[in-house]
């Protein structure tokens, strides 16, 4: 439930990442003291830092109001359906090798609806970057639970109290096979923008969670205040530990938030392993797959 | 422009229609194939994934189809030609797709192989009774092609032309097989590619500066680029404005939608394809489709040597459905018979477009096998008797 009319300038989000920006879509939906606008301005200076092409970049969203990232920026951007930006974006992978495909979505889209596509291109090991902004709700549609919320937060879905387990995201991609796993908050923007440099290195199923306040929907409700406090909680509450047992870092409603890189692995990428095995069964008879520029 | 002859498996062959659908997509330039295992459809990619690495280009094995039926659309967005291949339960799973592609006017090709329904029904038994899932199953207002081929000849021949509609109109196109059709086997030629035409994608030769994604030149539909060529487009499910942006008004909603309505509707004459027999004089005329064209024919025949005059008009093109032909043979014809396997689908169509001018007979037929000719001939005896 994003409100309109909010300058991007609140986000801090001008210069230098304003190249990355379709400035002519401005301003954005996001609501004030909301965490996604930090999530883009890290984004952009990652690429920024890493020297990214830019023009072999796509980026893919689902649906919510973090999906809405593709519609912001200055790449070839699609916003798909709720919970398809994954596979969407394997068959644009797979279609070109050459382009670096971000996924970037939510922990509703990525995880509820989209859970069975997040695990299956992990365990392939699709060569994807996925920046999952995970505000712990269902933003866009008002507040309802998502599978990410943590135990007894109060969401219009559950007025009484959350009391399902919550999915510890980390945790679930390591075990599906992603070769990248790292969290951080919006506080922690160098970091992140460190991380998301870190992933376009790797080669294969890389997953960077940023735990990002949805102050309209799920502070508020919570009685944790606004955008600022919930900064504040970040900051205080956040222990960096790299290389810690995803097991060990699920979230909890008021609690300690685990972040760091986690996983940095390495194992072949689907396409590796597909162009292998054909050369393998094949021998002459294999094609290599043309450059599918069908103009 | 001609087929590349390396997916053009030239010769004559003894295969199945669900073979044949894999080297009409082949041939017409499909490079990229998302699918999940589902009876009576899984030998078209069976064959896809057999065939595919040694002619480039790829084949992933989804897991669903809510996933392969946005995977394949990726693909094209990355520059293949794609398509996926499906039935009954699949089919259902995909509609949400049908109409993102509908949206996003992604060139792409959905295959099913009909089934008996509803839910699991009948894997292993054909039936005829997505075709109106195929036109309106996904929400809101938008428009597609469907083909209905009755050979493994033509699952060959009209996949290609699937492809080529695809194209020219940025639109999905829906393939209606049936399980009979699927699993007959009969000669197939496949002629050499320099034989074959293909129609290659609508991209864009316009400066980067220049390219608005959805701006249309007179024929309504818009040129595409290609994700990495540095165009730097955005797609949406949203409503959206020339440029692509989201703009969600009511003015910008008519004008999409009507566009994306109109630049099939305005052609379906152009797009309609079937067969006709005897049409001039007939006092009857069974209008079919897919395999129950076949055992129509029969029925057909039989009602000719006993002295009725009756007509054949076999559609090949389902949707846009040719409403023109149907109302200039309701001027002209006592009735029209329309046998199918479904509880009355297409016929409601027929008898909408001949708006009684002449009387319409459903033959229906649940699904599980094919009709008995003699029910077919029963109701073509009582439509000519009809006043
Ligand atoms: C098939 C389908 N079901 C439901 C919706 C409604 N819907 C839109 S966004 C959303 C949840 C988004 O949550 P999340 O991915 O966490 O994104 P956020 O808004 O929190 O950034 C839902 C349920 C939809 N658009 N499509
Ligand atoms: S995530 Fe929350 S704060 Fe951000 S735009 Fe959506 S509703 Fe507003
Ligand atoms: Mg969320």
């Amino acid at each position: 439930m994003p409100v309109k009319d909010v300058g991007l300038v609140d986000q801090g989000v001008v210069n230098p990442v304003e190249p990355f920006l379709r400035s002519d879509r401005m301003p954005h939906i996001w609501c004030p003291g909301c965490g996604i606008g930090t999530t883009v301005n890290c984004f952009a200076r990652a690429l920024i830092e890493s020297k990214i092409d830019l023009q072999s970049l796509a980026l893919v969203s689902g649906i919510g109001c973090t999906g809405r990232v593709a519609g912001y920026v200055k790449l070839d951007s699609f916003h798909t359906t709720h919970g398809r930006a994954i596979p969407f974006a394997t068959g644009l992978k797979l279609a070109n090798p050459k382009l670096n495909v971000v996924v970037y979505s939510g922990d509703g889209d990525l995880s509820a609806i989209g859970g069975n596509h997040l695990i299956h291109a992990a365990r392939r090991n699709i060569d994807l970057k996925v920046i999952c902004v995970n505000n712990l709700i269902y933003a866009m549609t008002g507040g309802q639970t998502a599978p990410t919320t943590p135990g007894h937060a109060t969401t219009s879905t559950n007025p009484y109290g959350t009391f399902e387990p919550a999915f510890n995201l980390p945790h679930l991609v390591e075990a599906a096979g992603a070769v990248y796993v790292a969290r951080w908050t919006t506080f922690h923007v160098r970091q992140l923008a460190r991380s998301i440099g870190e992933a376009f290195q790797k080669k294969g199923f890389s997953f960077i969670e940023v735990i990002s306040p949805c102050p309209t929907l799920y502070q508020r409700r919570n009685k944790m205040g606004d955008g600022l406090d919930t900064m504040k909680y970040y900051k205080e509450q956040s222990k960096t530990r790299h290389g810690a047992p995803t097991s060990e870092v699920g979230l909890t409603l008021k609690g300690e938030i685990i972040v760091g890189k986690f996983v940095d692995r390495d194992r072949p990428d689907y396409q590796t392993m597909m162009r292998a095995q054909y050369v393998e069964a094949l021998g002459e008879r294999f094609v290599e797959a043309p450059e599918m520029v069908c103009s | 422009m001609k087929a590349d002859p390396r997916g053009v498996l030239t010769g004559v062959h003894f295969i199945d229609g669900d073979h044949a659908c894999c080297e009409g997509a082949l041939a017409a330039g499909a490079r990229f194939a998302a699918g999940y295992p589902i009876t009576p459809s899984t030998e078209v990619v069976e064959r896809f994934a057999a065939r595919v690495p040694t002619v480039g280009g790829t084949f992933i094995q989804m897991e669903d189809e809510l996933a392969a039926s946005i995977t394949l659309q990726g693909a094209v967005w990355g520059g293949a030609k794609a398509f996926t291949v499906t039935s009954g339960p699949g089919f259902s799973l995909m509609m949400e797709h049908i109409g993102y592609a509908a949206m996003t006017e992604t060139p792409c090709v959905f295959v099913d192989v009909q089934r008996g329904g509803p839910s699991t029904g009948l894997p292993t038994l054909p039936a005829q009774a997505d075709m109106m899932q195929a036109r309106w199953g996904s929400h809101g207002d938008y428009e597609i092609i469907a083909l209905c081929p009755n050979s493994p000849q033509e699952c060959f021949d009209l996949t290609i032309k699937a492809f080529n509609l695809a194209e020219e109109f940025r639109v999905p196109v829906m393939f209606m097989m049936d399980e009979v059709v699927g699993h007959m086997t009969e000669k197939v030629v496949i002629p050499p590619a320099d034989e074959i035409e293909v129609t290659p994608r609508r991209h864009t030769h316009k400066a980067v500066e220049d390219y608005l994604p959805y701006q249309t030149n007179g024929d309504m539909v818009p040129e595409m680029a290609h994700a990495g060529e540095g165009y730097r487009f955005h797609v949406t499910g949203l409503t959206h404005d020339e440029r692509g942006y989201p703009n969600m008004t009511p003015q910008t909603q008519d004008k999409l939608v009507r566009r994306l309505q109109n630049k099939v509707r305005a052609a379906t004459d152009r797009i309609a394809m079937f067969e006709e027999e005897q049409l001039e004089g007939a006092d009857v005329v069974v209008v079919s489709y897919g395999i129950t064209s076949r055992v129509a024919q029969r029925a057909i025949d039989v009602a000719r040597e006993r002295g009725m005059r009756v007509g054949k008009l076999r559609l090949i093109t389902a949707w846009p459905f040719p409403e023109n032909k149907i109302r200039e043979l309701a001027a002209e014809v006592k009735a029209f018979v329309v046998p199918e396997l479904n509880l009355g689908q297409m016929v409601r169509e027929v008898e909408r477009a001949a708006d009684g001018r002449a009387k319409t007979y459903p033959v229906s037929h649940a699904g599980g096998g094919v009709h008995n000719p003699e029910e077919i001939l029963r109701v073509i005896v009582e439509a000519s008797r009809c006043r």
